[in-house]
């Protein structure tokens, strides 16, 4: 087994596919030479050519247009947008074409493409390079979205997302591209989308996180082990479709909830979490369904970025918070 | 034909047909009769459609339907011009295109009576289910020629717009990517002069539309969109180009919208009708007409024949139609994925039980 960050087990699964499925091609602006500003797609184009690894003019919606079209006509195009704040100008295309075409056509059009792009704050970047807008995603019908935590997961969802039928937006959490490194199994890997991953059993609350949110969940339940407080983690992986049986399975197991994310909190996945649980666990819950997330307010900069992002700590304070309600 | 001989920046433009019914005998392609025939026929059959729809809109039967009348030369002559091969990328008022491609009617009535199933369109046609939004589906064209070369399949891509989507972000984007990756597309603007209410001359202040090719580094010509032979010369040098390698071509077809933007719309709020009135005098097939009856093709009563044999189709179509049944609640799901995901069976579940005993 191979150790690997998530870029290099990102740029492993894109390598296999674009090996294994002459439909498979990649797009985005500086993707080919540069090898992406991530260097995600590093090499790809020296081994697949220009047609293969294509640098496309600086323009998102054309990115994602130009893919949809690729789609329609069988290609499996790989669309690189370079982060997620630059996602809006591409919006019109996913909201309006992308997720409607098998049903505008009744299934005679399929666009079976994938729009990655890096997503996501902690790593000191400008403005509209850390933005979190997985929930705007999850509720745009006709689409899947997928949020990968480990670098296993990266190979195995996104190898998964390409041979999907169906649009799936690939959000990277860019926090922890090179921070976490792990095994990833040699061979054919794929994860399957709409499942979660249970990162960690635990008996008194259950902590559901997802990206860069699920490695702060992990060194707060390490915490709470000191205290006496077993944490079950839940990774869903895919944000939509969400895996609603593992997380109601889960909290009615444990009786408590705390949602992690870091994307602001009004109509975040957090909302939609908690709406879930007091539909299908309400009597089950020993406590209410709680809210770790980012504010409602725009990312900051850098010098200020560590006030909006969910911790540890915070996390912390809330898993007491329900243990003691 | 060559394209530099009809530079647009020197307010060249390219007419074959006059308003009289005139060609130039040096740019009319070698037509025999029964395809000059068939370009009349394929116009006067748009134009009765289209008159059936805006009254089976009127009369609730047909929703909001974008009529075509005035540009059915843009349509028929560039569809003319199309191989089996190629295919169509339109907006939403291209009926006489689609027809053209041979799209049976009563899917194309079905889907403006508001039933998805009428978008159900067989990819042997190789024409792409309306776009409603405007301009964005000039970038699919781009994709889909992109990956027509990739294949090394034949054919190239027609994406059909209006003036007013010149002026949308995607179409700039779509004139980028075509240009750079020489993509064999083929955008075919059909400016009307009008986008709902506001006149052409608001959407840009370029002389000509045409002249937009230049800066993304493709050929533009400007058109006599209601000249037929005009159309299908441009959009046949068009498509041998971009099938050869040569790239995509801009062509403004200026053309003239002589009823409202659709059945929702009222133009007497923003145009005189004198305007109009002199308009109608310019369109196509008034023209055509002269054109075929100098060459003793045309008589009274031909087309009465044709517009009865029409008349039949037409109605045969609105009846199945019509007689189509109409959605049952499992549809509203069944195209969302390739799979239904387990919350969408659920809800799915949700529907059929509230809907239950119903038939």
């Amino acid at each position: 087994m191979a150790v690997l960050n998530l870029v290099e087990a990102i740029n492993r699964a894109l390598r296999e596919e674009l090996e294994a499925d002459s439909s498979v091609l990649l797009l985005g602006e500086d993707v080919g030479k540069e090898g992406g500003v991530f260097r995600v797609t590093e090499g790809l184009q020296q081994a697949f050519g220009e047609e293969r690894v294509i640098d496309t003019p600086l323009a998102e919606s054309g990115i994602v247009g130009v893919a949809f079209g690729m789609a329609l006509l069988g290609l499996r195009p790989v669309a690189e947008l370079q982060f997620m704040g630059f996602l809006p100008p591409a919006l019109d295309q996913i909201i309006s074409h992308v997720g409607r075409i098998r049903n505008r056509s009744r299934g005679e059009y399929t666009a079976p493409l994938v729009i990655r792009m890096p997503y996501g704050g902690g790593i000191h970047a400008p403005e509209h390079h850390s933005e979190s807008n997985e929930a705007i995603l999850a509720h745009i019908p006709g689409i899947k979205v997928v949020i990968p935590s480990t670098p296993a997961d990266a190979l195995g969802l996104l190898k998964s997302a390409i041979r999907d039928p169906d649009p799936v937006l690939f959000l990277e959490p860019k926090r922890i591209y090179r921070a976490v490194k792990g095994e990833v199994p040699d061979g054919e890997h794929l994860v399957p989308l709409g499942r979660a991953r249970l990162v960690r059993p635990g008996r008194d609350v259950t902590l559901v996180a997802w990206g860069a949110m699920v490695r702060e969940a992990e060194k707060a339940a390490g915490e709470l082990a000191g205290e006496g407080v077993e944490a079950e983690i839940l990774d869903p992986r895919t944000v939509s479709p969400l895996d609603a049986e593992a997380i109601i399975t889960s909290v009615k197991k444990t009786g408590r909830c705390v949602v992690v994310h870091e994307a602001p909190r009004t109509c975040g996945l957090g909302a939609e979490i908690s709406a879930l649980l007091m539909e299908a666990a309400l009597l089950h819950l020993r406590a209410p369904v709680l809210r770790v997330t980012g504010f409602d307010t725009v990312m900051p900069l850098p010098k200020g970025e560590h006030f909006y992002l969910p911790d540890a700590g915070r996390i912390v304070g809330a898993v007491r918070q329900a243990m003691n309600f | 034909m060559q394209f530099s001989d009809f530079d647009p920046l020197k307010g060249k433009r390219l007419q074959v047909l006059t308003p009289d019914g005139e060609v130039d005998p040096k740019l009319l392609p070698d037509f025999d009769d029964d395809t000059l025939r068939t370009f009349f026929r394929h116009m006067l059959a748009a134009r009765l459609v289209d008159r059936q729809c805006m009254a089976l809109q009127r009369e609730g039967r047909l929703g909001t339907y974008p009529p075509l009348e005035g540009q059915e030369a843009c349509q028929v002559g560039s569809t003319m011009a199309l191989a089996a091969t190629d295919w169509i990328v339109p907006s939403f008022r291209e009926l006489a295109a689609t027809l053209v491609r041979g799209v049976p009617l009563e899917m194309i009535l079905l889907y403006w009576m508001g039933n998805e199933e009428g978008s159900r369109i067989p990819r042997d046609f190789r024409l792409l289910p309306v776009s409603i939004p405007v301009g964005t589906h000039t970038l699919h064209a781009v994709g889909m020629a992109m990956a027509l070369r990739y294949r090394q399949e034949a054919g190239a891509v027609v994406c059909y717009f209006g003036d007013g989507a010149t002026s949308e972000g995607d179409f700039h984007e779509a004139m980028t990517f075509a240009g750079v990756r020489r993509a064999p597309v083929v955008f075919f603007c059909q400016n009307n002069a009008w986008a709902i209410s506001v006149p052409r001359k608001i959407q840009c202040a370029a002389e000509t539309l045409a002249a937009k090719g230049v800066g993304y580094g493709m050929p533009g010509i400007q058109i006599d969109g209601n000249d037929p032979f005009a159309v299908y010369l441009a959009t046949r040098t068009a498509l041998q180009q971009a099938r050869a390698g040569g790239g995509p071509t801009f062509i403004e077809a200026v053309t003239y919208r002589l009823g409202p933007h659709t059945t929702s719309d009222d133009p007497s709020r923003y145009r005189e009708d004198a305007e109009v009135e002199r308009m109608r005098a310019l369109e196509p097939l008034v023209r055509f007409r002269r054109f075929l009856e100098k060459r003793g093709l045309w008589s009274q009563g031909w087309e009465e024949g044709l517009v009865r044999e029409l008349e039949e189709w037409i109605e045969a179509a609105v009846r199945q139609a019509e007689a189509h049944p109409g959605p049952r609640p499992q549809d509203v799901f069944d195209h969302m994925f390739a799979e239904l995901p387990p919350h969408l069976a659920r809800q799915r579940a949700e529907l059929l039980a509230a809907h239950a005993g119903e038939e």
